[in-house]
């Protein structure tokens, strides 16, 4: 069986900012079709690299989705070629009640997949004219998801911490959401759970100090204790 | 209670006045995070044109002059908000500094260029005879001008709000205000959003030119700028990138002007706003509307 053709090819990603370099030549491929993940410790450039994909922050370097440059592009140009942002912070509009934040991600002509977003977070049919700023971090993350799968023409889903200060159970479901929108976009997962990111990744992309140091298959990584310490800085062995 | 209806009114008026400047500057702050010190000049240039258009149908019922005046007032407002935002403001985004110094600029040219093109002195604009008259409420002869003015500022107000609350790009603007990145991460050209809330405040400032002409009864070249102060005061009480909470400043703010000035020394109506402003500051730094920025 051939290998899934490359969806995202990053090459030589340069990101400045004041006077620090975070990223310092990142290059990596993501295969389509499943969760790549993008490890490391805090501070890395992992965050960085997805706002650097999605051009949020200037940067030098080649990002190449389905063979075409992105690069040139505007935020909002990049995002209507298939490329949906979950971001660390959730960034929901706190203002806009939740019904309104996912109809500002409704995209003109792209198939809206509502019933797929209510499917996997019905609490949002039952709290659509909740202001967005009252509802609790789980549904503010399921909020940032939703948004993100809304668009059926989204091609990769850029999705950074999604599990950052939830509650076991919480994390639970959002967990089985990812699985789910595995399902229909390819996904480039941040994540610092490690049994979380194990449980939910194929291919790993590590981070250190802006430079990418492991690239190869998650089992590989995390069933080595010496390469998991080595790249992630902990006994990441064996994390389930 | 006479004195009372006539200052509440006229202060009312006052502040409607206030509100159509204000409602443009605060969205424009809120989403684009431009302090747009060009807006008197929307006012000043759009009250002028206005005057100028009727003059031209010199011939036609003062009803139909005014009109034209105020029709051309507000498209003439619009495009010029919109031309500055294209030509100046853009390519100045995130350069605050650049951004103060050209709007600035622009004010001051532009009330130099009217000043030489009209001269210094005040122009009375051709109003219609019911305009000229008065009302009666609880026993106060209300001038005609202070109800029209609110009720242009009531329909504006009515219309943004629908507007924000009714419409894609109201939609867009709301989330802009709150966070401008993400809503560029949704896919939006967060840019068109930008224009046309420059073309809707240039126009809602043009349409406080001519009704500041209807309401002091003539234009002049200084009135945008001193106006414009009240604005910005009246924008940062009601809460930046809150239109409602322009409106209640601007209510609040007319109606004290007013009374302070009837009632106290000459000059202590204008000094009590800048004293609420103050307060306003120290107590609810994000004002009415309690916005964090």
């Amino acid at each position: 069986m051939s290998a899934p053709a490359t969806l995202l090819a990053v090459r030589d990603l340069n990101v400045y900012l004041a006077e620090s370099h975070i990223l310092q030549g990142v290059s990596f491929d993501v295969r389509a079709g499943g969760i790549t993940g993008l490890l490391g410790r805090n501070g890395v450039g992992k965050t960085t690299t997805l706002r650097g994909i999605l051009g949020l922050v200037p940067r030098t370097g080649s990002v190449v989705l389905e063979g075409a440059e992105t690069t040139k592009l505007a935020v909002h140009e990049i995002v209507r070629r298939g490329v949906a942002y979950v971001p660390e912070d959730r960034d929901v509009f706190a203002g806009l009640t939740v019904e309104e934040n996912l109809r500002l991600a409704e995209r003109a002509g792209a198939p809206l997949r509502y019933d797929l977003v209510y499917e996997l977070f019905p609490e949002l049919e039952q709290r659509a004219a909740q202001k967005a700023g009252t509802l609790s971090g789980g549904q503010q993350q399921m909020v940032a998801l939703a948004r993100a799968l809304l668009n059926g023409d989204n091609r990769i889903l850029l999705v950074d911490e999604p599990t950052k200060g939830l509650a076991p159970l919480v994390v639970r479901h959002v967990v089985e959401a990812l699985r789910r929108a595995a399902e229909v976009a390819t996904i480039l997962l941040v994540e610092q759970n490690l049994s979380v990111a194990h449980s939910l990744v194929r291919d790993v992309i590590v981070l250190d100090q802006g430079r990418v140091s492991f690239i190869g298959d998650v089992d590989q990584l995390m069933g080595d204790a010496a390469l998991a310490r080595r790249h992630l800085g902990l006994a990441a062995a064996g994390s389930h | 209670m006479t004195t009372i209806a006539l200052l509440l009114i006229t202060g009312l008026g006052l502040g409607a006045l206030y509100f159509l400047i204000a409602a443009g500057l605060s969205l424009i702050w809120g989403l684009m995070r431009v302090l747009n010190f060009a807006h008197g000049a929307f006012f000043t240039v759009a009250a002028y044109a206005g005057w100028s258009a009727s003059g031209l149908v010199g011939g036609a019922s003062p009803e139909l002059q005014w009109l034209v005046a105020v029709a051309v007032a507000v498209v003439v407002g619009g495009a010029f908000a919109t031309l500055t935002e294209v030509v100046l403001i853009r390519p100045l985004y995130a350069r605050h500094v650049g951004q103060v110094l050209v709007t600035v600029g622009l004010a001051l040219a532009t009330i130099s260029l009217v000043q030489g093109g009209f001269g210094s002195d005040p122009k009375r604009l051709a109003l219609p005879a019911w305009m000229t008259g008065t009302t009666t409420i609880v026993g106060a002869n209300i001038p005609n001008t202070r109800l029209l003015v609110i009720a242009f500022a009531l329909a504006v107000f009515a219309l943004l709000i629908f507007f924000l609350r009714r419409t894609r790009f109201g939609l867009i603007v709301r989330a802009g205000v709150e966070n401008r990145a993400m809503v560029q991460a949704l896919g939006i050209d967060v840019q068109r959003a930008f224009t046309l809330v420059f073309a809707i405040g240039g126009m809602a400032a043009g349409l406080a030119g001519i009704l500041a002409g209807t309401y002091y009864g003539t234009i002049d070249p200084g009135r945008g700028t001193s106006m414009l102060i009240f604005a910005f005061i009246v924008v940062i009480i009601g809460g930046l990138g809150s239109v409602t909470g322009s409106a209640v400043a601007a209510i609040v703010v007319g109606v004290l002007q007013q009374f302070l000035n009837f009632y106290g020394a000459a000059g202590v109506g204008d000094f009590s706003v800048v004293l609420l402003l103050a307060i306003v500051l120290l107590v609810r730094p994000g004002g009415f509307s309690g916005a964090s920025t």
